[in-house]
């Protein structure tokens, strides 16, 4: 086989084996970041003698035996012995005369590894950024250009981000295990949190390198998946993995060949991806099933699922919509979601209502200076017939924007009232 | 959810007994132990507090006690809660103990709250093309 298709072989099953390699070896040295090290030492091994012996038939458990032999090594080898670490590295190696097949041993808790790795990447002694980049780096396999280029950061940052990271979790002795009891669902909460700032930050393309956001959306749907495998009877997971399935089958139809946003009512539903869909739609029965629509992911999953199942834009179930947004204006109030409420409710009894819940936002400290207020507000005063107030408000909103298609797009509103007038 | 508590009450002289603080501290620890706590102090009297205020450009400082004040903050509470209503019944078991009072219960932003890139029907609906 040649050198650079072993090597693009070797990338492949680093990608799919890191995750589970660094967490199995984290149980046993006890520290993320020396697993870490251990599992790249692997994959320099393989790099080494792959392109020579070929790719072995499981190369999998040959990157985790080879990491073990060098976890015994170091365990064995380290200056500064002590006797724990001496016994920790007697018990492996009687361990491995015991157990001929140790990949297949590790395998009974390879799931609980991960689970832990999983906790222990998004812990709260972290911060935010911290605990994305870690996610990333440990769980996704990514190099730290890669999540530099995502982030539009520079790789030494991240990078330095990261070694500090695994040094504050190593200071704080923080343990390799999944939480229990109450402490359980505050930590679920901060992973959820970060597989969700993975995936709207490829999502929400403001900025960044193109080649990267993708992966960023796929990275986060991936570990969303796992995690809800490792978890199945978490609600909150699976209404995560619901929410971010239905967003990401509409990939495709929100970018035009141009490469301009196209908004929900405007994409070519054909586009959108079906087996996405069914994943998420999926998903949500699990959420309800599980009893647990009582959680923002669950109820905004209930609301792009709305979307999913009309055929056309016109088909959509504005009132279903409305009362979702009811539910979780409920559970976490923001003006955001009172103006996507009063929306909803202008769809499905008609302008009037929904103009009377704008209205009741326009003092609303939080969206001043958010173009969609007034465009929301013009839409609803067109619509009623009210023209030369609706231009005045598709004005206001056109000067706010900083986006100059949207801007255009408001002027050409702004216009059309007069031109209705007339 | 989390809220935050601000427990206001009747300034009094006298520290609280030991009963009163075993009381407490036994709320305390459950409420820790069970994960509805996730953090709580108590103030000292207002004698040592201070109050700065700007109003204009003008800021000033005006030193306890605070006696024009009938309820004074005696101390907070940040509360993990599923429901305002679950928040309610936390703050009422904590006046159980903590006597005469109330408790000033405000939502606190997080930030996974719903975002723009998923609430995206009023962007949809007003810039439709």
């Amino acid at each position: 086989m040649e050198t650079t298709e072993t090597h693009r072989a070797i990338e492949a099953v680093w990608r799919i084996e890191s995750a589970r390699l660094i967490a199995g070896l984290t149980r046993i040295v006890r520290d993320v970041g020396r697993a870490e090290e251990l599992a790249q030492d692997a994959l320099v091994a393989a790099l080494e003698q792959w392109p020579k012996s070929g790719i072995p038939e499981n190369p999998g458990a040959w990157l985790m035996a080879t990491a073990k032999h060098r976890a015994i090594d170091y365990f064995r080898r380290d200056a500064l012995i002590d006797r724990k670490h001496e016994d920790l590295g007697r018990e492996m190696a009687e361990r491995e005369m015991q157990v001929p097949d140790l990949a297949a041993a590790m395998d009974d808790t390879i799931g609980d590894d991960l689970l832990r790795l999983v906790f222990i990447a998004c812990h709260p002694v972290l911060s935010t950024e911290a605990r994305v980049a870690l996610t990333l780096r440990l769980l996704g396999g990514l190099t730290t250009d890669e999540i530099a280029r995502a982030f539009l950061s520079v790789e030494a940052t991240v990078a330095q981000r990261i070694v500090r990271a695994k040094r504050t979790l190593s200071d704080a002795h923080v343990p390799f295990e999944v939480p229990r009891g109450t402490e359980f669902t505050a930590r679920l909460a901060s992973v959820l949190q970060v597989i969700y700032l993975i995936f709207n930050e490829g999502y929400s393309a403001t900025a960044g390198d193109d080649w990267m956001r993708p992966t960023l959306c796929e990275e986060a749907l991936r570990l969303g998946r796992i995690l809800a495998g490792l978890v199945p009877n978490e609600p909150e997971v699976h209404g995560l993995v619901a929410l971010m399935e239905i967003q990401a089958s509409r990939s495709k139809a929100r970018v035009n060949a141009a490469g301009e946003p196209v908004l929900l009512l405007d994409q070519d539903r054909s586009q959108w991806d079906r087996l996405l869909i069914g994943r998420g739609l999926a998903a949500l029965r699990r959420v309800e099933q599980l009893g647990g629509m009582r959680s923002t992911y669950a109820i905004q999953a209930a609301i792009a699922a709305c979307h999913a199942r009309a055929a056309t834009g016109e088909e959509t179930d504005w009132s279903r919509i409305a009362e979702l947004y009811a539910d979780l204006a409920a559970i976490a109030p923001s003006p955001v979601v009172e103006l996507n409420r009063a929306v909803a409710v202008g769809m499905a009894s008609g302008p009037a209502a929904g103009l009377e819940l704008v209205d009741r936002l326009v003092d609303e400290p939080a969206l001043r200076g958010y173009h969609l207020l007034p465009s929301v507000r013009g839409d609803f005063l067109k619509k009623l017939g009210r023209l030369e107030e609706a231009r005045t408000e598709f004005e206001r909103a056109a000067a706010i924007t900083q986006n100059v298609r949207e801007r255009n797009l408001l002027l050409d509103r702004a216009r059309s009232c007069t031109n209705d007038r007339a | 959810m989390k809220f935050l508590s601000i427990y206001k009450t009747v300034e009094r002289s006298t520290p609280p007994t030991p009963e009163e603080m075993a009381a407490m501290g036994k709320l305390i620890e459950e409420g820790m132990k069970k994960g509805w706590l996730l953090g709580t102090e108590g103030c000292l009297p207002t004698k040592l507090g201070t109050k700065v205020r700007r109003s204009g450009d003008k800021i000033s400082v005006t030193d306890g006690p605070f006696t024009e004040a009938k309820e004074v903050v005696g101390g907070f509470a940040l509360l993990k809660a599923n429901s305002k209503e679950e928040a309610i019944q936390l703050a009422k078991d904590f006046l159980k103990v903590a006597g005469e009072g109330e408790c000033e219960l405000r939502q606190i932003y997080e930030a996974n709250q719903p975002n723009q890139t998923s609430c995206v029907e009023a962007e949809a609906v007003a810039l439709k093309r």
